[in-house]
């Protein structure tokens, strides 16, 4: 297997006619087994949309009669259609979100367990009868991310950054190949951010391929080898991260640079802070 | 007041509101008011009776007093028929309200089997307990047993709705992070919604459940058994003593059960 993600002419429009936004223009990307890519991008820039086609959980445009997407040499979809089985493609692949996405009134072990539900049989996952050794399983997932101790809590008692380390808990339960974090420390604080990172960095030597989306250029050049960098739906550069100077970021982004380094100007001042934030959203509807 | 006025203050003027929201205002009121006026006439709304005739209300009411509680025990067996009666309906409502109100959420289910499940839902809902109870009394004979059926369907139709509107306003995203872990529908439902609604579930039972005992009060006068065989009896035959201790016995029982579901609801929320 020489790639663990191909992607080929990916084009994705949202809404018809005049009102339609380029979420995506073409696409293309080979990311090696093993790889650990950042995905940066201002918000609206189409991160988020490229991981969901990953996952299978969005459709390329049809028309443009390419869209291809492969993962572990296994075709997800092409020509805007999601390949049959993709249930299986589903648990060999798994996400990670920006809002963590647990179950906030079940407990951290059950929420862990569920990781396993594309891998057993229905009848066993519905009734959430999970086994002894996977339930041990479980706890040995929780114990790598340092929440072993959290496992019979409830999911909503935790932390932000606690919720997202039970979260990849879950991914290493589903013992995917291919792991897809979608702005896994957008909303959490800086220490909870770098704990996030270092196991997923950890996972990323075990062999397991990383793609992880990210606001801020530093983590990028701190965790990941390899950088995709986005603009409007346009991959702008592809390459190794150290390449990503804050003078290369402003001949990139211009000035949305600000917005990738950390977000300096925004807590200096308050003004600007309002001026950033109507921009996010303005981006963000388009996207 | 100029227009050339420094920008501040003017920007701290509150919004004006606009002549056609200003209408549009007093207009609801107008419309309120005539619908009332309207509804007056056809339901012969007359206070002044209720002055007219107060002597009679006075001998009407003396008329209860003091109760007579000398056959309790029977009045105290055939309220605890009538709880159990509650109960059944009760739960056998909640058992189908499950699968029908997530089959008629917008969020889960297709409009083609949404909109006739609703539909379906809206028929059971539609018509009142008694109504049922009085069929039932034809298809099962007379007895509690069609007073069980009687509340089930009917509560079966409030309940798949409270519940459907329910499942309809959750959290989309943990939904979303058990799809992709590769689950079935199925179990994205039983994993990602249901707890994500359980509480309000349980406490939309339990509220119908409350009602449901009162409902089932009256559905002895059909003949679907309960307390309410005998006090329909008691106020046929001009037998008020009784009939006044009987309702107290109504009163104390359902007081005591809102007071019980009270406490269970707040245990699970």
């Amino acid at each position: 297997m020489t790639h663990s993600i191909r992607i080929a002419g990916l084009n994705k429009t949202f809404g018809q006619g005049s009102k339609a936004q380029h979420a995506l223009r073409d696409i293309n990307l080979d990311i090696a087994p093993g790889e650990m890519v950042a995905l940066i991008g201002a918000s609206g820039s189409g991160k988020s949309t490229l991981l969901r086609h990953i996952a299978g959980l969005e459709r390329g445009d049809r028309k443009s009669g390419q869209g291809l997407i492969e993962v572990h040499g296994r075709e997800v979809q092409s020509n805007g259609r999601i390949q049959r089985g993709k249930r299986q493609q589903r648990a060999d692949t798994s996400m990670i979100f920006q809002q963590f996405n647990l179950v906030s009134r079940l407990s951290v072990l059950t929420n862990v367990c569920l990781g396993l539900l594309g891998r057993i049989a229905e009848w066993r996952g519905s009734a959430g009868l999970f086994s002894k050794a996977e339930k041990i399983a479980a706890m040995e997932a929780l114990d790598r991310v340092g929440m072993s101790r959290f496992a019979a809590q409830r999911a909503s008692t935790l932390s932000g950054g606690q919720q997202q380390r039970v979260a990849i808990a879950r991914t290493l339960v589903q013992s995917a190949k291919l792991i897809l974090a979608d702005e896994p420390i957008a909303s959490l604080d800086p220490a909870s951010s770098e704990r996030v990172m270092r196991a997923l960095a950890e996972i990323n030597q075990s062999g397991i391929t990383v793609i992880v989306s990210l606001h801020q250029v530093s983590y990028a050049t701190r965790y990941c080898p390899r950088t995709l960098a986005m603009r409007d739906g346009e991959a702008v550069f592809d390459g190794e991260s150290t390449a990503l100077t804050p003078d290369f970021l402003t001949e990139l982004y211009g000035e949305d640079s600000e917005e990738l380094i950390l977000g300096k100007k925004r807590t200096q001042d308050a003004g600007e802070e309002v001026y950033d934030h109507s921009n996010e959203v303005a981006l963000a509807t388009a996207g | 007041m100029s227009r050339t006025a420094t920008a501040d203050p003017r920007h701290l003027e509150p919004p004006r509101r606009e002549l056609k929201q200003t209408v549009t205002y007093y207009l609801s009121w107008a419309a309120a008011f005539v619908v009332l006026a309207w509804a007056w006439g056809g339901a012969e709304m007359d206070p002044l009776l209720l002055l007219e005739d107060a002597d009679n209300m006075s001998m009407f009411i003396e008329g209860f007093m003091p109760p007579d509680f000398t056959n309790y025990p029977n009045y105290l067996h055939d309220m605890l028929v009538t709880v159990q009666i509650a109960i059944w309906g009760t739960v056998l409502a909640v058992v189908l309200a499950v699968p029908f109100g997530v089959l008629s959420a917008e969020n889960i289910a297709p409009w083609w089997i949404y909109q006739p499940v609703r539909r379906l839902m809206d028929a059971a809902r539609a018509i009142n307990e008694m109504v049922f109870a009085m069929l039932f009394v034809v298809a099962v004979g007379l007895g509690p047993f069609a007073g069980v059926l009687a509340l089930f369907v009917h509560t079966t139709g409030i309940l798949a709705k409270l519940f459907s509107e329910a499942v309809e306003s959750i959290d989309p995203r943990p939904v979303e992070g058990i799809r992709a872990t590769g689950a079935g529908r199925l179990q994205e439902v039983i994993f990602g919604v249901i707890p994500q609604v359980l509480p309000l579930w349980i406490s939309y039972s339990l509220y119908r459940f409350e009602s449901n005992v009162r409902s089932a009060t009256v559905l002895g006068i059909v003949g679907a058994g309960g307390i309410g065989q005998p006090l329909y009896e008691m106020i046929r035959g001009f037998y008020y003593h009784e009939t006044a201790a009987i309702m107290i016995i109504i009163v104390v029982s359902v007081s005591l059960l809102d007071i019980f579901s009270q406490r269970v609801r707040k245990m699970v929320i």
